[in-house]
């Protein structure tokens, strides 16, 4: 229990603040890994200007507040990070923290400390008994949902390849004079070990719901000239009061807005420089609309109500068909003569500003996002497991420069088990393997 | 005559258990089958092992015999693992089995307070759920305060060969009939094990060319911090290695179903060790592998048998001989000793405390095979706690009870009561969560003031290792007192150790640090002189002192944990939510921290969370 816990204290979206509360012994050794100044030196109940680091890039303009045991709400050494809100900031922060060896807090787990270290009284307690005990199910599927499969069947598979050379060295100590088992050394686990770091990076780059948070979601709007893409974006935009733009982003393309469903991110391109001379629709053999076409991941494609299907416009369809891509009918509020096979459509009308909450809908479906906006838990078990990620690469960074000194391989069998044993958090695996056990005991599956 | 403390059985644990009661001056009675057996070897004639040797370190600084005993009677010794790191180094000696039971009977003979008597106890004496004393066969009864069971393999032993099963012990001595089903009325859960043991050959019948040798270590070693050798390193006797044959395999293979555990008996029951397989399980289990390595290990310079460790059988005798002969350098051994398996009772070891007292029976204390473990170190590590705490309640003091960041034994009890045992328990290294602090080195500097505490550690002792403690710190300052200039001379040196060459100044202690910088090498740059045993601590604790501190922080947690007590009178039911598996290990279990609670399979940290809480609003609230 003496760990140090993180958790986000403030709801998360688009808020204008979010507050990162960490508490623990280490929680100012910590904090101070990604603070600019010397959180070390500064006095208790202080607030202190500051800016959060990552590996010297600036992330956030901050304040800090520093309150030390025992005259916090945890009796225990408590750090706030006043953050600017938005979900990407405050969630870059937390995984900061994680990848330095915070651990994301249980729920409950700071009102729960508060008691036990004489905090709160016993009517409190009672709330907290009932938090901790409710919450065990979700965050549990929580914590295997966060990454995908495909993710998750890799970490496995990493994880056996550990505990195969684990066990051979267990066997190597144990049993030294077993001569026909194959002495492990030092020189056969360093080509494993940059495997499973590339592997563990590839793992963080694909990280499909981290770059959904980070990077928002590509999107672009396409459809013939006039059929109201441009009043679909405008209305997108006001309803989310979101900022217009010009400024070119990571990606070269032109965003032409940002906005933000339940705090997600859409980046929409602009398709305007095509637009201008060649309509997307009658060129669609272009390289570059094609291109563009390809690199997004959500297309949303305007059609007239008003008008029957052209051919272009069923040829672009049968384009995206493999694409994660929505059609819109606009114009809902005139005469109908468009007629689409088994296809399915949202029906707006921009005029009478209907249809935009059931567009944004399936959007959220699309990708999941329902899932996440009730709790906004996925998100923050997402930073979890980057951070875990990335703090098991700095531990193989470790074991690497162990090698090189040449430490024994007992000692360096020391670091391979917490690589397993941190990986193993990330999908929910315990030490003693006694995931199943105790899914089975606490939960009823099967039959 | 009433004693204070009675000790049923005189092996490894019973020994350790009797000398650690009569020492703590109580009037102690050891009873035994056959005084002739007391601390026999009945399996292999070694002491020490990976892990284990760690533990007999253990023992000895604790107070115990074994390590001193070992000492006495070892023909060759070495440290296994010598090339590995420090914290998986351990200690194996190759034990005379005729020195070893010989000299720890005469430490018996002469201990004050300990009486021997040669009997076997079918019944324990009880009243109100507390042990009054036993009654022995003849139906005497014998009162004391406390009874320490350390029975071995002998609670209903039966010896299996082929398809015989004959109600004995190892030696053909009588064993226990009743006691366990006694144990059983009382309560306890009685469970049935197995064990086996290979042939003894005449070693003039081997032919030792077509073997490999194995010698011992070129250097003095000890198993006791006494560091008295009663051997000449030069005049070790050595082992010899040989393999299994195609031969082998084939015998085993067409013979398979006359072995007692493949169809020569149907009506096994008892569960044998996962970690020391027969060599019927090995050509079973691993068909694919084309041979098994065997060691001879030689009993006795006083006697001709041959131990063919890796080898143990239930086979029919005919089939042994078959065999072995077909075996290298074996082709026309004599069969001295023929190879058997022996299944035995035992209790549910988590129906014990952490003292090892029963939780049934107050009292009464259990150590060794009857809780579930293999090996001699394993159950002298037992008997001497046993022995400890069972005197510590005579004394109305706490029980000594060893965290698993303090010593393998920690480890071995806490397994036993948290976890219990499937198959016969033997301690390996992987489990222990924190072996860089469990080392053969520094089992002393753990362990020596518990030892002391107890009043097993006598002033000379205690002075002596007080003044190791002074020198290991004197040294440390040393090294850091002593800088090294970039002189010529210096550099030269540097170079000839393939390290860096010096720009500025550098401390020794900071020099130590380089991988390639050996102390050996650089202690002539110091002004005192120190033995080998202090370079070695503290360049130890100087090379590996970030994976140390980690291991620190790390075991700090769970002794917080450790620390953190669940009151005798919890009502788990009360505890609304705790899942119903939890409550009902826990029921049975009946952790006494919350950090035992956190090592039982099926309690999850959400249950642990509400226990903390439950403690805290029933038991604390008024403290607030």
């Amino acid at each position: 229990m003496e760990d140090t816990i993180v958790a986000i204290s403030t709801t998360l979206g688009v808020g204008a603040i979010s507050i990162i509360r960490v508490s623990g012994s280490e929680a100012i050794d910590l904090v101070n890994k990604i603070t600019k100044t010397d959180l070390t030196k500064k006095q208790t109940h202080t607030i202190n200007y500051d800016y959060i680091l990552d590996n010297n890039k600036k992330i956030d303009e901050v304040m800090v507040s520093i309150m030390k045991a025992p005259k916090s709400f945890t009796k225990e050494d408590v750090v706030e990070i006043n953050c600017h809100g938005g979900i990407a900031t405050t969630n870059k922060i937390l995984e900061l923290l994680i990848e330095k060896g915070c651990r994301l807090a249980e729920p409950g787990e700071f009102t729960k400390r508060a008691f036990l270290n004489g905090r709160i009284d016993l009517v409190e307690a009672e709330g907290v008994m009932d938090v901790i005990s409710a919450k065990t199910e979700k965050s549990l599927s929580l914590a295997l949902s966060s990454l995908n499969g495909e993710s998750s069947k890799l970490i496995r598979e990493l994880r056996e390849e550990l505990i195969s050379i684990i066990s051979n060295i267990e066997v190597n100590i144990d049993y030294p004079e077993y001569y026909d088992i194959k002495e492990i050394c030092n020189k056969d686990i360093l080509p494993k070990l940059n495997n499973i770091e590339k592997q563990i990076n590839d793992i963080i780059v694909n990280y499909k719901d981290a770059s959904i948070i980070k990077d928002g979601i590509k999107t672009i709007i396409i459809g013939k000239p006039n059929v109201g893409k441009s009043s679909l974006l405008n209305k997108l935009l006001s309803e989310e009061k979101a900022i217009v733009t010009d400024i070119p982003g990571t990606t070269r393309d032109i965003v032409e807005g940002e906005i933000y469903i339940d705090g997600i991110k859409l980046n929409i391109i602009d398709t305007a420089g095509i637009r201008k001379t060649n309509d997307i629709i009658e060129n669609i053999g272009v390289e570059k609309s094609l291109k563009l076409i390809d690199e997004a991941e959500l297309i949303i494609f305007v059609l007239n109500n008003n008008e029957i299907i052209t051919k272009e416009e069923q040829e672009l369809l049968n384009k995206i068909k493999n694409k994660n891509y929505i059609v819109v009918i606009n114009k809902d509020d005139l005469e109908k003569k468009l007629s689409l096979k088994e296809e399915k459509a949202i029906y707006i009308s921009t005029v009478e500003n209907r249809g935009i909450k059931e567009l944004k809908n399936e959007i959220k479906k699309m990708f999941n996002l329902d899932k996440i906006d009730t709790k906004d838990m996925t998100y923050i078990s997402s930073s979890r497991s980057i951070g875990i990620l990335k703090e098991t690469n700095s531990i193989i960074n470790q074991i690497k420069e162990a090698i090189n000194n040449n430490m024994p391989i007992d000692m360096i069998e020391i670091d391979l088990k917490q690589i397993w044993n941190k990986l193993g958090e990330i999908i929910g695996e315990t030490y003693d393997e006694e995931l199943l056990d105790q899914l089975f005991s606490r939960f009823c599956l099967g039959k | 005559m009433k004693y204070e403390v009675i000790v049923v059985g005189g092996g490894h644990a019973g020994c350790e258990a009797a000398l650690a009661a009569a020492r703590k001056n109580h009037q102690t009675l050891l009873i035994t089958g056959n005084i002739k057996n007391i601390a026999d070897m009945p399996c292999n004639p070694s002491i020490g092992g990976s892990a284990k040797g760690i533990v007999v370190r253990e023992i000895d600084a604790l107070g115990g015999e074994m390590g001193k005993n070992a000492d006495k009677s070892l023909i060759q010794i070495k440290m296994l693992n010598s090339a590995k790191g420090p914290a998986v180094r351990s200690l194996r000696a190759q034990a005379d089995k005729k020195i070893y039971p010989q000299e720890m009977l005469k430490t018996l003979n002469m201990q004050d307070n300990l009486e021997i008597k040669e009997n076997i106890v079918e019944d324990l004496i009880i009243e109100n759920n507390k042990v009054k004393g036993v009654i022995l066969e003849n139906n005497k009864k014998i009162y004391s305060n406390c009874v320490i069971l350390t029975t071995g393999t002998y609670l209903k032993a039966d010896i299996l060969v082929g398809d015989t099963r004959r109600r004995e012990g190892p030696h053909g001595e009588k064993p226990s009939n009743h006691l366990s089903d006694k144990l059983k009325e009382y309560g306890f859960t009685i469970k049935r094990l197995k064990t086996g043991t290979p042939q003894r050959i005449d070693k003039k019948t081997i032919d030792f060319s077509k073997t490999s040798i194995e010698q011992g270590d070129n250097k003095y070693l000890s198993f006791s911090f006494d560091n008295k050798y009663y051997y000449d390193k030069d005049k070790q006797t050595p082992c010899h290695l040989i393999y299994t044959t195609p031969e082998t395999h084939k015998i085993i293979k067409d013979n398979l179903n006359k072995s007692s555990m493949y169809g020569g008996l149907n009506d096994i029951k008892g569960i044998g060790p996962r970690y020391c397989p027969s060599i019927e399980d090995k050509i079973v289990r691993f068909a694919d592998k084309e041979r098994h390595q065997l060691f001879l290990e030689p009993e006795s310079l006083y006697y001709d048998d041959i131990y063919i460790q890796g080898f143990s059988t239930s086979m029919p005798k005919e089939i042994q001989d078959k065999m072995v002969h077909s075996l290298p350098g074996l082709e026309n051994a004599k069969i001295l000793k023929y190879g058997y398996a022996i299944e035995y009772d035992a209790i549910d070891s988590k129906q014990l405390k952490q003292s090892l007292e029963t939780k049934i029976i107050s009292n009464l204390y259990t150590a060794g095979q009857i809780n579930g473990t293999s090996g001699y170190e394993e159950a002298a590590a037992q008997g001497l706690i046993a022995g400890i705490n069972a005197s510590l309640k005579l004394e109305n003091k706490e029980p000594l009870v060893l965290k698993r960041s303090e010593a393998y034994i920690g480890v071995l009890i806490d397994d036993l009561v948290t976890k219990g045992v499937i198959d016969p328990y033997r301690l390996l290294t992987s489990r222990a969560e924190y072996r860089l602090l469990l080392r053969s080195d520094n089992a002393d500097i753990r362990l020596t003031n518990y030892g002391y505490q107890v009043g097993l550690i006598n002033e000379q002792r205690y002075k002596s290792f007080e003044q190791k403690c002074a020198k290991v710190s004197e040294l440390t300052q040393e090294l850091k007192n002593i800088k090294l200039t970039p002189t010529k001379e210096i550099n030269e040196f540097l170079n000839s150790q393939n390290s860096s060459t010096l720009k500025d100044g550098i401390t020794l202690y900071n020099l130590l640090k380089r991988p390639e910088i050996i102390i050996n090498n650089i202690k002539k740059y110091l002004k005192n002189q120190y033995n080998d045993e202090i370079l070695e601590q503290v360049e130890i604790n100087i090379k590996y002192a970030g994976y140390i501190e980690k291991a620190l922080k790390e075991a700090n947690k769970m002794n917080n944990l450790d620390n953190k007590k669940i009151p005798d009178d919890i009502n788990y039911d009360k505890i609304h939510n705790l899942a119903s598996e939890a409550k009902q290990k826990l029921k049975e279990i009946k952790p006494t921290s919350i950090g035992q609670a956190s090592r039982i399979s099926g309690v999850n940290p959400v249950d642990i969370s509400l226990i903390m809480v439950y403690i805290k609003k029933e038991y604390f609230h008024e403290s607030k």
